[in-house]
């Protein structure tokens, strides 16, 4: 579950206002908004990438604005799992590394079973030993995803996964995310300004600009 | 997974850049490695034949040629001495408590003839390893070196050659004659060939002279030498002194200094004098190893930073994975840490081999014995160096991306 109040963060003298809204546990829900509504920045303050200036954040039954350092550091690695536009994977590491680095950093202990299951799932099996130089774009984006799922997050969210891609691609994409979310129960945020997720995601708000 | 395992995939991605830093910081440290081994292991060779010895007298000249040519048997003498002069050197019951005559001049395919009295094998200790020590004329007894290097064995026999070096003439009028080979001992022994002074003078007399012949009717002299008629006309080429009290030391060179044609030379001064001037040179290329290492420190230094700009979404992503800020700047640190101890590494490796090869090099030319599998307590600080090093040229990288701010980084992204 995550639930908004009173949300308020100012870059300057430019402040961004966002309406209160709550996403229950198991829930898929859309974010929408043009360029410079403050989308990304409010993906941010829900993972506590930022830092909250006003108003409340709640993910499950924790306060971000109440976590800080290392704690909150733990909590985002095990609870909240992040897919971008592009995959940006660790080009230095294997797909199987870049998987066990989500657990190592998310002070998980390692699971190779549940690395392969993840890669199972989402087809990537033979890929295992293969560095993201050598992945399509298509093949990179769902290793993102693995990587995102691999700690069962309470919560995905993701940021524009489908702005770059086609309209078959889009929608394997957010089959590949819902399906995901589905298998561990989570909450399942995309903020994007793409309108082609609301064919497959119903519920949402959207963002007014500035 | 691990720090470690992220940071070596780092390194591992860039092959070359890694190679040349730590190329560089490993001929930093090795040169390092060189120094320390070469100067520790010169030093106690030239302070191990020389003990026991507190003075050398010999012809006036170079004190230090005399110590070299005497003690360590790397330079030639300064000149002889008459025998007459040095008896009543040795004669100093006062003062001096042994005096050991030494007679150069010739060798064997590079390895000296000393013509001595058994004395000189007390100040060394020396042991048999085969055979026994030289007792009359023209037998000799051979260091573990000649030995080995020549494939000499008891019964053989030699004809020495006028001079120190390899292109003398042959005394073809007499042959030496092994009878005993010493035990190895690292020291110049090692490196010698041993026989009385009678025999030296035997290799020297003129063509008719009947002088020395019969020698074992002779009484011997104080150093046990057996003396014919032109007994006058004989010469050695130095004496070896050991005082008989500290107080001789402040006394006895500035006596044999002033009151005879011959000169004193004092062991510990002389080699603390050759240090000094070896030392200028020394200091000069451990400063250029220094300046090396410094380089490399900075070479390190701007990979890393440069790096950072590459990797600053991979950090800023591995923040988003849960990694604490801390754990980013120890990635970073554990980078350096790791590229610098590469190089250390192949320093102390480059070091220690480049020492083991110059020993080998020099045991086949007769001079100290220096060895590369050696490890002084010294070099655990060159270890440490190299480790501060390595903390030291990432620290400012590692700020860096501890100071990252992850949602700008990946709202640029």
């Amino acid at each position: 579950m995550i639930r908004v109040e009173n949300l308020m963060h100012a870059f300057g003298s430019r402040e961004i206002s966002y309406p209160d809204f709550e996403v229950s546990a198991s829930q898929h829900f859309w974010i929408i908004g043009n360029s410079g509504c403050g989308k990304t920045t409010l993906l941010h303050l829900l993972a506590g990438l930022r830092k909250i200036q006003q108003g409340s954040v709640t993910v499950g039954d924790q306060r971000i604005q109440n976590m800080k350092g290392v704690d909150l550091d733990k909590f985002r690695g095990q609870n909240i799992g992040l897919i971008f536009q592009k995959p940006h994977l660790l080009t230095s590491l294997s797909v199987r590394d870049n998987l066990s680095t989500a657990q190592f950093l998310a002070s998980k202990k390692r699971d190779v079973g549940r690395v392969n299951s993840v890669l199972h799932e989402l087809n990537l099996s033979a890929l295992i030993s293969s560095k993201p130089n050598q992945l399509s774009q298509g093949e990179a984006q769902r290793v993102a995803i693995a990587r995102a799922v691999i700690n069962k997050p309470k919560v995905i969210l993701a940021d524009e996964p489908t702005s770059s891609l086609d309209d078959e691609n889009c929608s394997k994409v957010l089959d590949l995310m819902i399906k995901e979310a589905n298998i561990y129960g989570a909450t399942l945020i995309v903020v994007t300004h793409d309108q082609r997720v609301k064919d497959q995601i119903a519920n949402g708000i959207k963002l007014e600009a500035l | 997974m691990s720090l470690f395992a992220i940071s070596w995939s780092y390194i591992k991605e860039k092959p070359l850049n890694t190679f040349l830093n730590t190329l560089l910081l490993s001929l930093g440290i090795g040169i390092i490695v060189v120094l320390l081994l070469m100067s520790h292991q010169v030093q106690s060779n030239l302070e191990k034949n020389a003990k026991g010895i507190d003075l050398v007298v010999g012809a006036k000249g170079s004190p230090l040629q005399l110590i070299l040519s005497s003690i360590y048997h790397i330079d030639f003498p300064t000149g002889n001495i008459p025998l007459i002069e040095a008896q009543k050197i040795a004669a100093n019951r006062r003062m001096v408590e042994k005096a050991i005559p030494l007679a150069l001049g010739d060798s064997y395919r590079e390895f000296r003839i000393v013509g001595t009295n058994q004395l000189y094998r007390d100040v060394y200790s020396a042991e048999i390893e085969s055979g026994a020590f030289w007792q009359d004329d023209l037998e000799v007894t051979i260091g573990a070196n000649v030995a080995k290097t020549l494939g000499f064995e008891i019964g053989d026999e030699f004809q020495g050659e006028h001079g120190l070096t390899s292109n003398g003439h042959s005394h073809d009028e007499h042959n030496y004659k092994i009878v005993g080979i010493l035990k190895q001992s690292n020291s110049v022994l090692d490196n010698l060939i041993l026989t009385n002074v009678e025999s030296v003078w035997v290799m020297h007399e003129k063509e008719g002279s009947e002088d020395h012949h019969g020698s074992d009717k002779l009484e011997p002299d104080i150093f046990g030498i057996k003396i014919g008629d032109q007994g006058e006309d004989k010469e050695l080429t130095s004496l070896l002194i050991k005082y008989r009290s500290p107080r001789a030391a402040m006394q006895f060179p500035r006596m044999v200094n002033n009151n005879s044609s011959l000169q004193a030379a004092s062991p510990p001064f002389e080699t603390a004098r050759l240090f000094n001037l070896i030392g200028a040179g020394v200091e000069i290329i451990r400063g250029f190893a220094y300046l090396i290492i410094v380089i490399a420190g900075l070479s390190v230094f701007i990979a890393l930073y440069n790096s950072l700009k590459d990797r600053k979404y991979d950090l800023a992503i591995m923040r988003s994975m849960g990694a604490s800020r801390t754990r980013i700047m120890s990635l970073i640190l554990i980078e350096g840490m790791i590229i610098t101890a590469i190089g250390g590494i192949m320093g102390f490796v480059l070091g220690h081999g480049v020492v083991e090869l110059l020993g080998q090099l020099m045991a086949t030319a007769n001079q100290n014995i220096v060895t590369g599998q050696l490890f002084l307590s010294n070099e655990w600080l060159v270890a440490l160096m190299s480790l501060v090093l390595g903390i030291f040229v990432s620290i400012i990288p590692a700020v860096e991306a501890y100071k990252t701010d992850i949602s700008e980084v990946l709202a640029n992204g």
